[in-house]
């Protein structure tokens, strides 16, 4: 067992999968010797070598689309996009390319690659904190994975590598400073399935990155403060998504709260709403409601403070909901 | 097998380090402003303000009171050069760097620390209005430029744009996208690269085979030249040159200031990490102000008093700067919502209301 960064899970995760295959190699602005600009990457470079960790120039479309060559040729690249805004300035390979080759090939092309991206709030405004996991999602073919803690990292991007399709691996910028245990040896998680981290019997909170923190402290505060219950999920993974451990939550706790980083209209909240809709009506005690960021781009700075869901906001809004 | 075409790069330098002519070089042939010590100690004067505005800045970072801030030290006659042989009414594009610029055009300190204080209504220039925002996405001024230059020669004006990028900046698609349009078009556009030697970590070698970047411009039809970065007679000269012919509807040009950045990327990075100290040094050994300062006293239009006096003069003039940046209040939480469209929609507006209810308890007044 040892305490890691969030950041230092990313390296420890890359170490782990390019020990094991010598086809994964790593690509990106800044990532060699600086060991990103984040330095989420520090270490890869001495270890691996510039075979194998490469700084690229300031082309992302250039290492997106030869990550992707480089992929349909057998490589397993794992590709820093630095801030997850520039996946605007390459969206034809998110869009177009990395998910619709097997497709169009009769399942003869692979793509095996993950595209890193730091998202979400970090105080650098409009076009650096966008949380980018609502234009993921709405791409077939890609998958979609969002980790919140150290640990799930390492074993979330190691099944990231070793998944035969594109992942987008969403690390959230706020989080890289966050300690947590991470146990000894090689981890693989499962993409794909969700996590219970707090068992509750009152309400379902769903949280991803940033905001599953600030879900388990309202949820805290909510039972020593009010003495409702709620069961806390990370959900993990936006595709696949994993129903499943949702919809069995509220099926025991009738009350559906998601937290969400991203703009309010299209998150990712609202697709599991519809989903409850269709699949799970009936379990409904009361309206599945959302707690989100407005629908508007982010300032810098403190102000950020004020518009992203707090614990405060997702205390009040859930009481609000269970008293009403 | 013949010579199907054939391009040549030229570099221009009038000044050594030491502030002496080149022996290539004859005086009498250069433009009246290298001799008008007016205009001479005008530049000069800028050059220092912005060296010590720079560092000014950067101690407020150090101290909590500023954001990411990106020094410019050693880019002061690339940026004051620049701004000399603009026209007012001339559009620049900047970067995120080019605080000599925008000072000399009239962007206020107080704009500058907001805008890296956290606070966007610093792009909203109170003098410079028709300049563009500061734009930190790499390349993307590039197209805004050569969209104004578009604008300029559908309307019959006789005003340029500038669009600075720097040497990693010229990896972009998007600037080979802009000089091809430019080109085409025949554009009042000059796509000015500001060679600093190193984008973040990523030192030019690693950046791009080509000899220069000034010959990027080439295979667009578009002349380039290179020009030490580092003689802010030189860089006004070449960029007045290049202007005149944009003016005259002879197209855009690609000018390379060959410069060097002598502090870190942003105050959120250490270049210790990736590169040497010993090229740093080199770097000190030929930055601009050094060069200016020794010319100006070989005509024995500056001195010591002087020096000491005027940096005086800027140590005031900074320090009512950063007063002002200190007592700005933070803008409402009502002000994300209020500039997004013009005409809100209702829900945003209600979002708008939901928002400042929440945030009434923790107002960021105080
Ligand atoms: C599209 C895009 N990619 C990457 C970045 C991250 N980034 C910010 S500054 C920078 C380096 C730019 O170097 P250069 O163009 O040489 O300008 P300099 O900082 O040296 O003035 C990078 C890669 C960005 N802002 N936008
Ligand atoms: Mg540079």
């Amino acid at each position: 067992m040892a305490e890691l960064t969030y950041r230092d899970a990313v390296a420890r995760a890359i170490a782990q999968e390019m020990e094991r295959d010598p086809d994964v190699v790593l690509l990106g602005e800044d990532v060699a010797k600086a060991g990103g600009v984040f330095k989420a990457t520090v270490g890869l470079y001495e270890k691996f070598g510039p075979k194998r960790v490469r700084d690229t120039p300031i082309s992302e479309q250039a290492f997106m689309g030869a990550a992707m060559g480089a992929a349909m040729t057998g490589l397993k690249p794992v590709v820093d996009l630095m801030f997850a805004d520039f996946a605007a300035v390459c969206w034809d390979f998110f869009a177009n390319e990395f998910p619709k080759s097997r497709y169009m090939t009769n399942g003869q092309v692979k793509v095996p690659l993950v595209i890193r991206l730091a998202n979400g709030s970090a105080r650098f405004g409009a076009q650096h904190c966008q949380s980018v996991e609502n234009w993921c999602m709405m791409i077939p073919g890609l998958k979609v994975v969002v980790p919140s803690s150290p640990v799930d990292v390492v074993g979330l991007l190691a099944a990231s590598i070793r998944d035969p399709d594109p992942v987008i691996f969403l690390e959230h910028k706020s989080l890289y400073a966050v300690k947590g245990e991470v146990p000894d040896g090689e981890i693989v998680d499962t993409l794909g399935t969700a996590k219970i981290l707090r068992p509750g019997k009152d309400a379902t909170i769903l949280a991803l990155a940033l905001m599953v923190p600030r879900a388990l402290a309202a949820a805290e505060r909510l039972k020593a403060e009010s003495g409702i219950d709620c069961e806390v999920i990370d959900v993990r993974s936006l595709l696949p998504l994993d129903t499943r451990t949702i919809l069995e939550s509220l099926s025991r706790t009738g009350h559906l709260f998601t937290v969400e980083e991203n703009p309010r209209l299209c998150g990712w909240g609202a697709e599991v709403v519809s989903i409850v809709a269709d699949e799970a009506f009936y379990d409904l005690d009361g309206p599945p409601v959302r707690i989100t960021t407005p629908h508007i781009p982010l300032p810098p700075a403190e102000l950020e403070d004020l518009l992203i869901p707090s614990v405060d906001r997702i205390v009040e809004t859930v009481r609000r909901t269970l008293t009403a | 097998m013949s010579t199907a075409a054939q391009f040549d790069i030229q570099y221009r330098q009038y000044l050594d380090p030491e502030g002496r002519f080149l022996p290539e070089v004859d005086p009498a042939t250069l433009p009246e402003f290298t001799r008008d010590p007016a205009e001479l100690l005008k530049m000069y004067r800028m050059m220092v303000l912005v060296r010590a505005f720079d560092t000014k800045a950067i101690n407020l970072q150090r101290t909590g009171k500023l954001g990411t801030y990106p020094p410019a030290a050693g880019h002061e006659a690339a940026q004051v050069g620049a701004a000399a042989a603009l026209h007012a009414e001339d559009v620049i594009a900047p970067v995120y760097r080019e605080i000599g610029t925008q000072m000399w055009r009239g962007v206020r300190m107080v704009e500058i620390l907001r805008y890296w204080g956290g606070d966007e209504a610093g792009n909203d220039f109170v003098n410079t209005r028709h300049d563009f925002p500061w734009c930190v996405p790499i390349a993307t001024q590039t197209l805004h430029a050569a969209g104004a230059a578009l604008a300029f020669k559908i309307r019959n004006q006789p005003r340029c744009a500038l669009a600075y990028i720097g040497d990693g900046g010229t990896s972009e698609g998007t600037f080979y996208e802009a000089m091809n349009v430019a080109g085409v078009l025949k554009l009042p556009v000059i796509f000015y690269v500001v060679n600093n030697r190193w984008a973040i970590s990523t030192p030019l070698c690693q950046q791009t085979a080509a000899q220069t970047l000034a010959q990027k411009g080439i295979a667009a039809g578009i002349p380039g030249i290179q020009v030490d970065g580092n003689d802010i007679l030189a860089v006004r000269h070449v960029l007045e040159q290049a202007l005149a012919r944009a003016r005259h509807g002879e197209g855009p040009t690609v000018v390379e200031a060959l410069t060097y950045r002598l502090s870190d990327h942003t105050t959120a990075d250490d270049a210790s990490r990736y590169r040497s100290a010993s090229e740093v040094e080199q770097g000190w050994a030929v930055e601009p102000m050094k060069r200016m300062r020794a010319f100006l006293q070989h005509l024995n239009l500056w001195d010591e008093a002087q020096e000491v006096a005027y940096r005086q003069e800027c140590n005031l003039l900074i320090e009512e700067g950063v007063n002002e940046y200190f007592a700005t209040t933070k803008p409402p939480v009502t002000a994300m919502f209020d500039h997004l469209y013009a005409n809100p929609p209702k829900r945003l507006l209600d979002q708008r209301d939901e928002a400042v209810q929440l945030s009434g308890a923790k107002s960021l007044h105080g």
